[in-house]
């Protein structure tokens, strides 16, 4: 009778030695399939929709910066073939204008970036242009900070960051692509 | 003090493993906390361009997801060579866009409406007809803020 009392109350236990290798099981699963993929990108906002074209021509032309790319993915800057690799400095010389030039922007603050492509323009030629246009600002923003408040662009508080980009606005305005081009 | 000795020779020199279960269950539930499922299977080919001025997309709930570019293989047949438009798991027409916008902002609490944002994974060899056609179509919908996305590039 004594033997049998032991019997049960081993047998009443659950054995939770495997729980451990069940658990583990199930972690790897979670580890191999976990994709922390971030998404990152090149962040635009988009004008709101009105159906009138805005009417560039009303701006003095010392002040509009006009990048136009072809469906052959070749740039015209300023009336004028131009090279992907330069684009970016000659942006921020018209941008800042720093020897106070009469054909370029009187003040940043005037700056207009105009942008216009093909239908036929390759998506990654036109997010190469604007991502150099975005730099050459992210740059002058970067040259205002470090004069104004001794640090990169990116370190500042919202506030000095709001006060750097009503100086230097980021102006890029996208016209209609023109219908050349298209499969 | 005896006392104390004698109760040190009986335990046992085991290093208990009582709580390794619970350990590894935390883990577990960390994990399945943060994993994200990926949602929708691609149907279309995307190969996104390289860029250096990169914005992180912060949260994932005020984020939608739209794919541009030719269709695999196996859809091929049904969707024809050209570049598509993929929203959610199906590949769809420019039309659909302000019904799947609708679809993914009435999931998210109103207060953070303004905030949502749209993903555009694009193929780089995409030609722009069809994203003009998109972009035009995001803005009469009302939803401009607009990220392409784009991998780091190696300076």
């Amino acid at each position: 009778m004594g033997k049998k009392s032991a019997k049960d109350r081993i047998s009443n236990e659950i054995n939770a030695g495997s729980m451990a290798d069940i658990a583990f099981l199930l972690l790897i699963f979670f580890l191999v399939t976990t994709t922390i993929d971030v998404d990152k990108g090149v962040l635009v906002k988009l004008p709101p929709w009105s159906e009138d074209e805005p009417d560039i021509q009303k701006l003095k032309t010392r002040n509009v910066y006009s990048v136009l790319v072809n469906a052959q993915n070749q740039l015209l800057v300023r009336g004028e073939p131009a090279d992907i690799d330069d684009l970016r400095e000659n942006a921020k010389e018209f941008i800042s204008n720093p020897r106070k030039m009469e054909n370029m922007a009187e003040a940043p603050n005037k700056a207009i970036i105009s942008l216009k492509n093909d239908r036929g323009t390759k998506y990654k030629t036109y997010l190469e242009v604007y991502n150099e246009l975005k730099a050459a600002y992210r740059e002058l923003w970067d040259e205002a900070s470090k004069k104004k408040f001794g640090k990169d662009y990116e370190f500042l508080e919202r506030t000095q960051q709001k006060e750097i980009r009503s100086g230097i606005p980021l102006v890029i305005s996208e016209a209609e692509p023109t219908n050349f081009g298209e499969e | 003090m005896s006392k104390f000795q004698k109760k040190r020779g009986k335990a046992s020199p085991e290093i208990s493993t009582a709580s390794l279960p619970d350990i590894i269950f935390m883990l577990l539930f960390f994990f399945m906390v943060v994993t994200v499922l990926r949602d929708a299977s691609r149907q279309v080919e995307v190969i996104v361009p390289n860029a250096s001025e990169l914005t992180k997309l912060e949260k994932k709930s005020l984020v939608n997801h739209i794919y541009v570019g030719k269709p695999k293989k196996q859809f091929a047949a049904a969707y024809g060579t050209s570049p598509r438009i993929q929203l959610g798991d199906k590949i769809s027409d420019i039309k659909d866009i302000p019904l799947f916008l609708e679809q993914h902002r009435s999931k998210v609490p109103e207060k953070q409406r303004p905030a949502i944002k749209t993903s555009l994974r694009v193929d780089g060899d995409v030609t722009m007809g069809i994203l003009a056609d998109l972009k035009t179509q995001l803005r009469k919908s009302g939803q401009l803020l607009v990220n392409y996305s784009a991998k780091p590039k190696a300076e």
